[in-house]
């Protein structure tokens, strides 16, 4: 069962080719392939992105949600409905003070209001939403933001 | 002012370090992939530096007793039971010190008197023969090669006592062989001393990064060891601490309390901000360092397997993170295939030579580095190899 440490190698690094990957776990570029497909078909992996650090070109904001459950699928249809929209870049269901926790992204402050009362206010079932903008990013996906590599060890060493 | 009659002719006559020459190389060069550290590739923990931070905040910035912290001799006490089945008392046999390398140094200085003999297996760490030759004792190297996986052979060490011996220094896993003593012949070693009636310095540095499936075993866990031992162990690798320097050294009351006299009077006490840090490295590090120490085994199996591709035999080593590979059959020195591969591919590796004579022959690789820099050096190291080997065919 390489899938667990295949996973661990492709969320720290996901251009290693199947090649670089067989090596590195000791296995058959087959295998690495066999199981990547596998994980893919599972669902388990979802996609490859790049992590982009856009902190200073667009605006994103993290919306609490409270709303309605529904009699059948309680909150997962309205979660997709909101979650379809290109603007959410992610959405979850949160346990607490309230139920959907949206992140959105706009070019501009006006682009994340306008989604707010045109989109998802409006909708039936929504009873209100919080807004918080977001400053700065430090760390995305298990990355540090804007750290400055950690101090050089000597080349040789005892 | 006259150097020669100013300066100790002791230290003056002490070889300069090997690796230290191969260093003044390197430091000139640019854009170099290095195989030649000595220390994890990982930042420490950050618990642990956030440990070290929040004892700061605290405003512990004091002295500790020369014996440390009773809370970090209480925590090696249990570290040390649980990992190496050996007790030690914390009130008097225990002693925290600025890494192992200042534990060798007190030790040595508190067992030997002029004349005395040390015996230590070669390969082997840079510092173990200087720091005896500054006591005014003698060190001999008992050599270890390749048909005993570079462990120490028994036979080899009883032909070598002689009626000055008086202390064995061991060092498995091994800095630069990644060697590991098997269970019997670590058991033969132990017979051997208490017949002869040696003292152990055992240094331990190496012994959580194993990853041929064996447990570690510390000769002072063996019956009648305990007494004669003194086991060195420390956080610089295992933790990936470094920088934090700190160590400590359990053994006899006895050797510790003459210990404790030099390290009153030279260095009082490792910092009190490292002590903190190591606290909590033994109480809560284990899963940091587990992870450290399975990413240390994938790159292992990488690289050992990528030598042999390419032709340079390298045996596949137990535990630390150096690999030990063979460049005889380039017809090259260690040192020269060294300088050829800075030069020529701009991969820095240590020649064998660098810890003692029958390091000739092989090059010590850390893989302690970043994965695609291990790919990449490795990549570069196999384009010499067939850039020799063509030549060779060539001639
Ligand atoms: C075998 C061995 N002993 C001791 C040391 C020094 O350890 P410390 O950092 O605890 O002084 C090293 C460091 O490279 C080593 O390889």
């Amino acid at each position: 069962m390489i899938q667990e440490a295949l996973l661990k190698l492709l969320e720290e690094d996901a251009r290693l080719s199947d090649r670089q990957i067989a090596a590195r776990l000791g296995t058959s570029e087959e295998e690495v392939a066999s199981s990547r497909a596998e994980l893919e078909q599972q669902g388990r992996i979802v996609g490859y992105q790049t992590i982009v650090n856009d902190d200073s070109i667009g605006v994103a904001a993290f919306i609490e949600v409270r709303c309605t459950p529904e009699q059948e699928g309680g909150f997962n249809r309205l979660a997709e409905r909101i979650a379809r929209f290109d603007e959410v870049r992610s959405c979850f269901l949160m346990s607490g003070g309230y139920d959907l926790l949206v992140m959105v992204e706009a070019k501009d402050l006006m682009g994340v209001a306008k989604f707010v009362t045109d989109k998802l206010s409006s909708m039936g079932g929504v009873l209100s939403t919080s807004t918080h903008f977001r400053l700065k990013t430090y760390k995305l996906n298990g990355l540090m933001f804007d750290v400055p590599s950690s101090s050089e060890r000597i080349s040789v060493a005892p | 002012m006259d150097w020669n009659h100013t300066l100790s002719r002791q230290i003056a006559q002490l070889p300069r370090s090997g690796i230290r020459e191969f260093f003044d190389l390197v430091i000139g060069s640019k854009g170099i992939i290095s195989l030649g550290v000595g220390e994890p590739d990982f930042v420490t923990p950050w618990h642990v530096r956030e440990a070290a931070i929040y004892s700061l905040e605290k405003g512990h910035t004091t002295y500790t007793s020369n014996y440390g912290l009773e809370s970090l001799r209480r925590a090696i006490s249990q570290y040390v039971q649980d990992f190496f089945h050996v007790e030690y008392d914390p009130t008097c046999e225990i002693l925290p010190t600025v890494g192992v390398s200042q534990a060798i140094d007190l030790a040595l200085r508190c067992l030997l008197n002029p004349g005395d003999e040390v015996l230590y297996h070669e390969p082997g760490y840079v510092s173990y023969a200087p720091t005896v030759s500054m006591t005014y004792a003698h060190a001999t190297p008992i050599q270890t090669s390749i048909d005993d996986l570079f462990a120490l052979s028994p036979q080899k060490l009883e032909e070598a006592i002689s009626p000055a011996t008086k202390v064995l220094m061991l060092n498995f896993p091994t800095n630069p062989t990644g060697s590991i003593a098997p269970l019997g012949t670590l058991k033969k070693i132990a017979d051997i001393c208490r017949k002869h009636d040696i003292f152990v310095l055992t240094d331990e540095i190496y012994s959580e990064l194993r990853y041929d499936g064996e447990t570690h075993t510390s000769i002072a866990s063996l019956p009648g060891m305990k007494e004669r031992t003194l086991l060195l162990h420390g956080f610089s690798k295992a933790f990936a601490m470094t920088g934090m320097r700190l160590g400590y050294a359990c053994g006899p009351r006895e050797l510790i309390d003459l210990m404790v006299k030099i390290h009153s009077y030279t260095m009082i006490c490792p910092s009190i901000t490292s002590q903190e840090a190591g606290i909590e490295a033994l109480k809560n590090g284990k899963p940091a360092m587990e992870e450290m120490r399975d990413s240390y085994h994938r790159r292992r199996d990488y690289i050992v397997k990528r030598f042999n591709e390419m032709g340079m035999d390298c045996h596949m080593p137990g535990g630390a993170f150096y690999t030990f590979p063979s460049v005889k059959r380039f017809g090259l020195s260690s040192r020269d295939f060294a300088l050829r591969l800075l030069k020529e591919q701009k991969v820095a590796a240590v020649p064998g030579t660098a810890f003692g004579s029958c390091g000739e022959g092989y090059l010590r690789c850390c893989y302690a580095t970043g994965f695609n820099l291990l790919e990449q050096a490795c990549d570069k190291m196999a384009h010499f190899c067939e850039s020799l080997q063509s030549q060779q065919t060539c001639v």
